[in-house]
Order: C-alpha cells, then sequence, then structure tokens
C-alpha cells in the first residue's frame, strides 16, 4: 500500500487577492513504503509546497492527500498521530535548536508523543549514534557545536520519533563537502536500517544519484515525472530546459554515447561509471 | 609593483566577550597571499577553515589583528582608507535574501550609488549598464521577492557593479540555488572577470572551482595550497582529507588510474574527460 498517496491535489496561495498564485496544480501521486525518493525542481516549482501537505502543515485547496490510507483533514483530531508518523525536517534545521542540552532537545518530539522515559532514553541514544554524536556530546549545550554537527542534532530529533515518513528539505546546503557526505550517507544508513521512507529534497544532482531510488521531479506547480533514477536522469534534455540538470559524470557518458562509443546503460554514479570504463576494456583484451 | 590585494602574516580572532573569561577563537593563524589585478582566484576549506573571515578582512569587515592587508596600496587598518577600499572591493553574499534592501529592483542596484552622491544622470547611465551586463535589465521594474534566487543574487551583483568596484568577493554565493541559478550567475561571474573585474570566489562546489584560474585552499587557518586548478585537483588524497571533494570526472580518473587504466591524472573538465575517454574507447 503507498504510504503516500495524493489525488487531484492543488494548492493556491492569496487566493481571492491580485497575488494569487498556483502552487502545485493537480498532483495524482503515490509513494510506496520503505522508497529512498529524490525530490527535484527549479526554485519555486512547488516541492517545498508539496511536502508540507505530507504532514498536514497545509490544508489543500482542492483534491486530496492519503498517509498510510488515512485521509487528512476528514478530522482535524486525526492530525497529531498522522504528524507523528510523517517528520518533516526543514531547511537549515539547526535553527530550530533551543533546549539546554543535545539530549533535551532530541527529547523534546518524543516526549511529546508521550513515551515513557525509557524508551526516550532508548531512542536518543540510539539516534545520537546513527546521526554519529558521541555520547558525551548529549550532555553539551547544541549552540556549543559546529555547525555540520547541529544539523545532525536537529535531524536525530525528528529520527527519534520513528516516523514513517522522513522528509527533509535540502539537508546538506551550506556544508562542506566532507559535512555533505557524512550527512547523506547517515540518511542512507538510517533508510537501511529501520526501513522507514526517506523523501530528500535537494539541488544536487549528484547527492540525488548517489542516494535515491526513485525521483519526483516538480516543474512549474505540476508534477513532471515520478520514476526510477535511472529513467529520470535518461531524460537529460528535458531537465535541463525546466532548469535542472544531471549528474556531471551523466552528461560525459551521454556525450560519449553522442559520438558513437556503445554503451549498454545509462550512467549516473562514479562507481558505476568507474565499472562500466574498466569491463569494456577487459572485454576488448578478452 | 605591489600586488592589488596584499596580505602580510595576517591573524584574526573572534572575542566572546559576554562570556567571563572572554573566549577567544582564532580563526587566521598568519595568512599570507596576493592577488594581482584581473585574477579569478577560488577559495575552498571546510566549514569554519576560515574562508570568510580572511574574505571579510580583505575589505576591512574585519581589521587584523596582526598583520597586514591593503587593497591597491591602502591599508585596512587605516579607517580613513575604509569607504574607499569598499567602492574598490565590493562584497555579495550567500543568502540572496539578505541583500536586497529596496521594492524595485533598479532601487536596490542604485543604492549604493545614492548613498556614494553620484549624480543622478550617471546613477541612471549606471544602473541600466549594470542590470544589463547580468541580464536583468527586462526586470528593472520587478519587485526582487518575486525573482527567483538566482536572479536575485544576479541583481545583489548588480548593485555591487554598479560601483565599478575593481574585485567582487563572493562568499558562497550559489549555495542557494537550483542548478539552473548557479549556472547563471557563474556565468556573471566569469563575464566579469573576462572584464577585467579581480574576482575571489568562495565556494564548496569544485567544478565552479575548476573554472578558477587559481586555487587556494584554507585549512584551519592557513593557506595549504596554491596553485592553478589542474595542479590542486590532480591530488584527489590530499583535498579528501582536507574534508574537500574533487569533481565527478577528476574522481573518475582517479579511480580509472588506480586500477592501472592509462590516464592523466589532471583531468578536472567535462570536455577532458570526454576527450581522454573517447580515446581510450572508441
Amino acid at each position: 500500500m503507498a504510504v503516500i498517496k495524493t489525488e487531484g491535489l492543488t494548492y493556491v496561495y492569496g487566493e481571492g487577492t491580485p497575488f494569487r498564485k498556483v502552487a502545485v496544480d493537480h498532483i495524482d501521486l503515490e509513494i510506496e513504503e520503505g522508497e529512498f525518493v529524490g525530490i527535484i525542481g527549479h526554485t519555486g516549482s512547488g516541492k517545498s509546497t508539496l511536502i508540507q501537505h505530507f504532514n498536514g502543515l497545509l490544508k489543500p485547496t482542492e483534491g486530496s492527500v492519503y498517509i498510510d490510507g488515512e485521509k487528512l483533514w476528514d478530522d482535524k483530531a486525526k492530525l497529531r498521530p498522522i504528524r507523528f508518523k510523517v517528520g518533516l525536517v526543514f531547511q537549515y534545521p539547526e535553527y530550530q535548536l533551543f533546549e539546554e542540552t543535545v539530549y533535551k532537545d532530541i527529547a523534546f518530539g518524543p516526549k511529546n508523543m508521550g513515551l515513557d522515559d525509557d524508551e526516550i532514553d532508548r531512542r536518543i541514544k540510539e539516534t545520537a549514534r546513527m546521526v554519529g554524536l558521541k555520547p558525551e556530546m548529549l550532555e553539551k549545550s547544541p549552540f556549543d557545536l559546529s555547525g555540520g554537527q547541529k544539523r545532525r542534532v536537529a535531524i536525530a530529533g525528528v529520527m527519534a520519533m520513528n516516523p514513517k515518513v522522513l522528509i527533509l528539505d535540502e539537508p546538506a546546503s551550506g556544508l562542506d563537502p566532507k559535512g555533505r557526505e557524512r550527512i547523506l550517507s547517515m540518511l542512507k544508513d538510517y533508510h537501511k536500517q529501520t526501513g522507514n521512507t526517506v523523501l530528500l529534497v535537494s539541488h544536487s544532482m549528484e547527492d540525488i544519484a548517489k542516494n535515491a531510488q526513485k525521483i519526483l521531479v516538480m516543474n512549474k506547480a505540476k508534477l513532471f515525472c515520478y520514476d526510477e533514477t535511472v529513467k529520470v536522469f535518461h531524460r537529460s534534455e528535458e531537465l535541463r530546459q525546466m532548469g535542472l540538470s544531471v549528474p556531471q559524470i551523466t552528461r560525459v557518458f551521454d556525450r560519449l554515447k553522442a559520438m558513437g562509443i556503445g554503451l549498454d546503460d545509462d550512467v549516473y554514479t562514479v562507481k558505476y561509471a568507474a565499472e562500466l570504463v574498466l569491463s569494456m576494456l577487459k572485454r576488448r583484451e578478452g | 609593483m605591489s600586488s592589488f590585494i596584499e596580505i602580510r602574516d595576517l591573524e584574526f580572532s573572534y572575542i566572546n566577550e559576554i562570556e567571563e573569561p572572554p573566549v577567544v577563537t582564532e580563526v587566521l593563524k598568519g595568512v599570507t597571499l596576493d592577488i594581482n589585478k584581473g585574477e579569478f582566484v577560488a577559495v575552498l576549506g571546510h566549514n569554519g577553515s576560515g574562508k570568510s573571515t580572511l574574505a571579510k578582512c580583505i575589505n576591512g569587515i574585519n581589521i587584523p589583528q596582526k598583520g597586514s592587508v591593503s587593497v591597491d596600496g591602502m591599508s585596512v587598518a587605516d579607517e580613513n582608507n575604509l569607504l574607499d577600499i569598499r567602492q574598490k572591493v565590493g562584497m555579495v553574499f550567500q543568502n540572496p535574501d539578505n541583500q536586497i534592501v529596496a521594492t524595485i529592483v533598479e532601487e536596490d542596484v542604485a543604492f549604493a550609488l545614492e548613498n556614494m552622491g553620484v549624480d543622478p544622470k550617471e546613477i541612471r547611465r549606471r544602473v541600466d549598464e549594470a542590470l544589463k551586463t547580468v541580464g536583468m535589465y527586462e526586470y528593472r521594474l520587478h519587485a526582487p521577492h518575486k525573482l527567483s534566487g538566482g536572479q536575485k543574487q544576479r541583481v545583489a551583483i548588480a548593485g555591487i557593479i554598479a560601483m565599478r568596484p575593481d574585485c567582487i568577493l563572493l562568499d558562497e554565493p550559489t549555495a542557494m540555488l537550483d542548478p539552473k541559478g548557479r549556472a547563471e550567475v557563474m556565468k556573471t561571474i566569469k563575464e566579469l572577470n573576462e572584464n577585467g573585474v579581480t574576482i575571489v570566489l568562495i565556494t564548496h562546489y569544485m567544478e565552479e572551482a575548476v573554472q578558477a584560474d587559481r586555487v587556494v585552499v584554507i585549512d584551519g587557518g592557513e593557506i595549504v595550497l596554491d596553485n592553478e586548478p589542474k595542479k590542486i585537483f590532480s591530488q584527489v588524497n590530499t583535498l579528501k582529507n582536507l574534508g574537500l571533494d574533487v569533481p565527478q570526472v577528476t574522481e573518475l580518473c582517479h579511480i580509472l588510474r588506480s586500477e592501472g587504466v592509462d590516464l592523466p591524472d589532471d583531468v578536472i573538465t567535462e570536455e577532458e574527460c570526454v576527450e581522454k575517454l573517447y580515446e581510450l574507447l572508441g
């Protein structure tokens, strides 16, 4: 069963004013449980508006959203449990830290869920380990940490609620390459270990290529496509026209193909590119 | 002749005086760097390495605590020079939303010129020229908050070029932009440089650094590498140990070389990579 489903989802900002703007336009979508989905789209394409519907922060102007089979907004009292199912990490989440210690900050979400102290403790320790925070850091003030560490604390706070769906809006933006890599490999491990669905919004095609199984492409408030990573990056020309791109390595192999080099497959990661070239060289020798 | 930007044994620390005793965070530990007129220099380094602090020392937002910084022969330590220095060296920051002050694009671009007391006719001319340079002239009467990130960032750059600076410092100007916005800003930067403007670009994107004439790598408040891009990015392991990365094409060639494939170690652009792989596989 789809963990997230939308039917004709439409959202209009400033309805009835001269600033009326359709931000998402009749979106029909089904995301299966356990998937790692990359979300891409140009600035203003409707990505952020779309994901805010998934945990009921925005109410559709038209159409509906189902989480885990349950329709949102049918019964307002049901929104709270649904928000625990879908964890949303905003851009620059480190600005939302507020507690005295890292421990208390991560505990905030699980506490609101009404979990008992032992369970909260267990979850904090587990997520801290998952995001690579050493046990001694838990007693520090979150404001004494580096930017990358703060960001990991903020993400841990949402992970500790063990949401069925974890959505992150540009979790690596502004970080250096090592910090980026760290956040992304942490998300990959989280996905593997928990089996939870992960939705990652990013402007970095390279990061999406390395992690996502499927990609959701938004273009001018509409869903352009939702498909497997390799199939989406196959449409490089269309992506380019909508202000997006494909990974650098994909561009290189697209060009080699156009120059007449026979390649069986599309390339979108460096690792795969290396394997492909090596096997071609081997075949030639053999 | 001395260079345009001359940095000698520069040291800088942030001092938090609210704490008792004050907490001193040493950021720059003896930086010496010369940047000549017309150069395009990319500055790399992990978060907290001191890149932004260095940039702020160049146009006198930070005043050196030890050592010296001078721009076109004027020391930033002398307060009387600051206005002149800031007209020569403009700065563009990461978040376009924090840099736009007016409600109409052309008024925003005119802001600095009005402060400088430039003649209104001249302002009109320079604003139009600056907006044309960044490709935003047709948006001159638009409201900035309705523009895309890349467009806003180009308006911010126009506001700087209207002052006719000799040099522009850009601190991660593309970090918040989508691929198209990034490409637009990079194209603008390169065109400015071709027209003689000195560029200092701080970035985390290796594909951008590759386009510079020279790459300076900072680590722990010191310059650890300073060379042309090919000589920097061929040191794949050194860069990774510094918390940095290399372009995907460089990484691919590096992996293939380690498997014994005959490829050069200084492939840094898409074109070179296509060419070398074609020779290999074609």
